[in-house]
């Protein structure tokens, strides 16, 4: 599965530059404008360098939350069906197509960061921490692409599945530590983002790319647990889709 | 099932009883079919017969209920592993993927089906030559004719060497060469390995020219099993397969209801194919 989205990406490069653009903006306008203001207390650290990891994560967030949408174009497409009568285990389907989002997510991952470089954020120069940082990626949208490919499970339908994708997006963005620490939210807020998932993985980009004090191991244990939970959810519904 | 009928273990596919309901809406209603192995079998019906509900309850894509479907000689409900290892299927649906090579569609489920890495090389291009696509393999399929991609994902369907094959109206909407085209390869890789075919189809024309027997379905149920000869003889000298059709499911072709999605998905096929 992660074969052939990489056969597909090297086919057909325009998708790459075109979700480049968004993480893009958010990066030149929203984080060069706050910079200015100072209005987020980061510490000692630029507030472009805090925000640098939230939008690499965003980035993934949001190639991950619509990833069922392909699963349903699938179902729609008869592929799905080819793909379920082979021997091939569910749960190995979902979790190729899960690491096949990570990939995107990754080749996302290199245009946000040459750009947040160029922009003057001071990154690791550190190899095993770029490796920490594909690892992490990769763990973060398995598991927000494999909520999508539930979710796609239990709507049925792409309506449906981007009318959910669309609702919980934000409070996920917003409700985790991607744009401003924990500490300046209500006690609500924070709580949504000690069970978000997003909060660990941009913990843990931060700690890795700009050395941030961080999480690491709780950071990817509950991600590496929600990510297999996910895997198992999405392979428990995918049957459903065919029926 | 095992015991009382002996002549099973020679039988592709044994449906009893075969029965499946969306809702309270009966789409198969107590089928019993006996596929003999190597021969081409035709499921023929109306849109909303429950042709492809019975094709997915044989393929364990809809859940089958111990008894009911027998694929040689194992239960469709107990070993979907094994039963899944021994089919391929081609759905009514334009499957390839278009942003991909031919090579590329046929080497993923070359892999899906676990062809061991050594053969499998050799046994993509085995496939994609026995269904003529050899100086296409470098293309993406979007460049592909509609002939060509059916023809691509009989070659998915054949990567695995299946015993059994399974085609959900394999040649709709494609022009009359290019259903020729499709049948030849079909007929041809059966005459060589000796697979069993199951098709559905809609062109009573194919029906009589290609297969060995037909089951007419109707309402979910079987009306009228045999040979195509058997069954034109039956109705009245010089029947064809086309008035055969119309006596057992009386005149229109399209039943009312849940034709409409099935239409559509047919509909799409057919525009896609252009």
């Amino acid at each position: 599965m992660c074969i052939v989205e990489l056969q597909k990406m090297r086919h057909d490069r325009t998708e790459l530059y075109t979700r480049a653009i968004q993480p893009a903006l958010w990066l030149l306008i929203f984080g060069e404008t706050f910079s200015r203001i100072r209005a987020i207390p980061t510490g000692k650290v630029p507030y472009l360098d805090y925000l640098a990891p939230g939008i690499l994560a965003q980035s993934a967030l949001f190639i991950a939350i619509f990833y069922g949408i392909q699963i349903i174009w699938e179902r729609d497409a008869g592929v799905l069906a080819k793909l379920l009568v082979t021997p091939t285990p569910r749960a190995a389907l979902v979790t190729g197509k899960a690491f096949a989002a990570g990939v995107r997510s990754l080749a996302q991952a290199v245009a946000i960061l040459v750009l947040s470089a160029l922009l003057g954020v001071a990154l690791t120069l550190n190899p095993l921490r770029w490796l920490g940082v594909v690892v992490i990626v990769m763990l973060g949208t398995a598991f927000f692409s494999c909520l999508s490919m539930t979710i796609a499970g239990l709507a049925m339908s792409r309506d449906r599945l981007m009318g959910i994708g669309q609702a919980i997006t934000m409070p996920l963005f917003f409700g985790s530590n991607a744009l401003y620490p924990v500490g300046l939210m209500p006690g609500w807020l924070q709580a949504i983002s000690h069970v978000n998932p997003l909060s660990y993985e941009v913990d843990a980009l931060r700690n890795l790319l700009i050395g941030t004090p961080g999480h690491l191991p709780l950071d990817l244990g509950v991600l590496v647990v929600a990510a297999i939970a996910g895997i198992a959810a999405a392979s428990a519904l995918l049957g459903r889709l065919v029926r | 099932m095992n015991g009382e009928s002996g002549p099973a273990d020679r039988h592709a596919i044994v449906c009893r009883g075969l029965r499946h309901a969306f809702g309270d809406k009966v789409a198969v209603d107590g089928v019993d079919l006996d596929v003999a192995e190597g021969e081409i079998f035709g499921l023929l019906g109306p849109n909303g017969a429950g042709k492809t509900t019975t094709i997915r309850l044989i393929t364990t894509l809809l859940p089958a209920r111990p008894g009911m479907v027998e694929v040689f000689g194992l239960d469709v409900a107990r070993h979907r592993m094994a039963v899944r290892r021994a089919i391929g299927y081609l759905p009514q649906q334009l499957s390839a993927d278009a942003a991909l090579t031919g090579r590329e569609n046929v080497g993923l489920f070359a892999r899906l089906f676990d062809v061991p890495r050594r053969q499998r090389g050799e046994r993509v291009e085995e496939v994609l030559a026995a269904v003529g696509l050899a100086d296409a393999a470098e293309r993406r399929a979007q460049t592909y004719s509609g002939g060509m991609i059916r023809r691509l994902e009989l070659a998915q369907a054949l990567v695995s060497a299946p015993r059994l094959l399974i085609l959900d109206e394999p040649t709709i909407g494609l022009d009359p060469v290019a259903r020729d085209g499709v049948w030849e390869r079909i007929q041809e890789v059966r005459r060589a390995t000796g697979m069993t075919v199951l098709v559905t189809t809609h062109y009573m024309d194919e029906a009589d020219q290609h297969c060995g027997r037909i089951a007419l379905m109707h309402r979910g149920r079987v009306q009228a099993l045999g040979t195509p000869s058997e069954l034109k003889s039956g109705l009245e000298p010089g029947a064809t397969l086309e008035e055969v059709f119309r006596a057992y499911t009386g005149d229109r072709l399209d039943e009312p209801g849940d034709g409409f999605r099935d239409a559509r998905r047919t509909r799409r096929t057919a525009g896609r194919l252009g």
